[in-house]
């Protein structure tokens, strides 16, 4: 028979922007291990709900690792105690009954609260919008194969895609620093041939945007890297940091 | 079009910008710590060779190198300070609000005291220069001259054997080189990832290395008190 659960959490509880928040504690009982910790939120809203209670607010789109959306910081760490895993992909056999388990928004200046969990993550659209994108032709197509990209090349730029925004990284970071984001969206069209027209100007503008929404910078400790559930390697921000160097030297030198 | 002063300013006034400059002036000091323990550690060769090799050093390029040095190594110090202060600033501004249950996955303590291991340096080279080059501490030093042969120099040999003879000064000595080391150990191989120069491939051996190096600073330099306290190198025998 699959075992039951019988926890202690302490949730962030917050009713809008403006609001203090504080943490609150709810007893989860009698939940299955065999559910996601999302789903042990959705048992105790219901809890909640039936006593005529505001259920607690929380991220989430997909359920399976992909969109990026849940945003749950789990005791202290972003996404919870499994590696290489988001919120949604997290289950409960990963606690003990008995557990105390504090759930707190991603914090960061450049991610305000919105309601309890929930977090803006707009900041991200914003540095997306500021480089993240490569300049085409628009009109007849042109031959798909007419620009070969090294086997290497793609599957680097590969990786650095595989980022999807959930925002972890800044999270987990002592500094709020959004660096392992920008690396992974900088990086994955700095490899690729189609980006190499814009690709100074994107890795400035991208930093730039970075610093202008408020994050933090890099100390170099990975909390990052050991969070992201999509494991992007910190061997990216080297890359950030090279290629931002070349370009802002080139800048410097030439008109 | 920009100016040369705006692109400069914007380029390496940015987060990552200044991020560059500290580590370039980082790897400046490091360097400067291996040339200033080899220098030191001439000590035990006795105290001809220190003082001709201090004499040396003193009137090179008729006394000029060693005043380019001093100004190159303040600019580096400078900069360095500024900018990790400024960059500690922001990065503090970043997480107003802290974890109710913070947690840290990885990082070492080193990393995350580089501000606090920074700041005693900071103060340990002031008392530094004011104890050593200055002569506030103690202005006996002044007279502390030495014969070789036939010149007048200063007696550097007999100074660090003064100043060490002392424990409290000694002890101030010895923790501030186990901070300046804890400082290296993290600062070694952030250098390289700052400069875009490390890969998982290398992050290892890095790590090893920036161990090693702070372990050579701190083991060399912390000998130099130790041997005086305990009699290993004894004042000159007049
Ligand atoms: C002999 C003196 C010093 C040496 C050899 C030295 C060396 C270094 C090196 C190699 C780094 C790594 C740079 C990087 O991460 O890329 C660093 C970082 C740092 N240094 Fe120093 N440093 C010295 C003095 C100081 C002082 C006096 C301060 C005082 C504020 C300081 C504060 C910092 C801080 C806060 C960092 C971390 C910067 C960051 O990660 O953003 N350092 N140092
Ligand atoms: S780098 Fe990782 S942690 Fe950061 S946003 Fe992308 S997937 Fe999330
Ligand atoms: S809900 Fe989509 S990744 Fe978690």
């Amino acid at each position: 028979m699959e075992s039951k659960l019988n926890l202690t959490l302490k949730v962030w509880r917050q009713s809008d922007r403006q609001s203090q928040g504080r943490l609150v504690t709810y007893p989860a009982e009698g939940i299955p291990t065999s559910a996601s910790f999302l789903e042990m939120l959705d048992i105790v809203n219901e809890g909640l709900i039936s006593n005529g209670e505001e259920p607690i607010a929380f991220d989430h789109d997909c359920r399976e690792g992909i969109c990026g959306s849940c945003s749950l910081v789990i005791n202290g760490v972003p996404h919870g105690p499994e590696k290489a895993t988001t919120s949604c992909q997290l289950h409960m056999r990963s606690f003990r009954n008995g557990d105390t388990i504090y759930i707190e928004p991603f914090r960061a200046r450049a991610f305000p609260v919105v309601k309890d969990l929930v977090v803006d993550r707009s900041a991200f659209d914003r540095i997306q919008q500021s480089g993240g994108f490569i300049s085409v032709r628009t009109g007849s197509a042109v031959e798909a194969n007419s620009i070969l990209v090294a086997k290497d090349d793609a599957d680097h730029a590969f990786r650095a895609a595989t980022c999807i925004g959930c925002g972890a990284c800044v999270a987990a970071c002592k500094n709020a620093s959004a660096m392992l984001f920008v690396a992974a969206k900088v990086s994955h069209l700095n490899i690729l041939p189609q980006g190499q027209p814009e690709k100074d100007e994107r890795t400035i503008r991208m930093v730039q945007q970075m610093d202008a929404e408020g994050f933090g910078g890099c100390t170099n400790q990975y909390e990052c890297e050991a969070v992201c559930p999509k494991e992007i390697s910190v061997d990216f921000i080297g890359r950030l940091n090279r290629d931002y160097a070349a370009a802002a030297a080139a800048e410097t030198v030439t008109a | 079009m920009k100016s040369l002063a705006q692109v400069v300013f914007s380029s390496f006034g940015s987060s990552v910008g200044k991020k560059l400059l500290v580590a370039l002036t980082g790897l400046a000091l490091l360097l400067f710590l291996a040339g200033h323990l080899a220098g030191n550690l001439l000590i035990y060769r006795g105290p001809e060779e220190l003082n001709s090799y201090a004499h040396e050093l003193h009137t090179a390029l008729h006394g000029s190198l060693v005043w380019i040095a001093r100004l190159g190594l303040l600019a580096a110090f400078v900069v360095h300070v500024a900018l990790t202060i400024s960059l500690a600033r922001d990065n503090r501004a970043a997480r107003p609000h802290a974890y109710a249950k913070p947690a840290t996955v990885q990082a070492s303590i080193a990393s995350r005291t580089m501000i606090l291991s920074g700041l005693v340096i900071l103060s340990f080279v002031v008392y530094h220069i004011l104890h050593f080059t200055v002569h506030v501490a103690d202005p006996s030093y002044d007279a502390l001259v030495f014969d070789l042969h036939g010149h007048k120099v200063p007696d550097v040999y007999s100074k660090v054997v003064k100043g060490f003879s002392s424990v409290p000064i000694s002890a101030f000595y010895i923790l501030s080189m186990a901070l300046l080391c804890t400082h290296l150990s993290h600062g070694f191989a952030s250098v390289f990832q700052t400069l875009g120069l490390r890969s998982a491939r290398t992050s290892g051996l890095l790590k090893l290395l920036g161990g090693l190096y702070a372990l050579v600073i701190f083991v060399g330099n912390v000998s130099i008190p130790l041997s005086v306290l305990g009699g290993f190198i004894k004042p000159i025998a007049h």
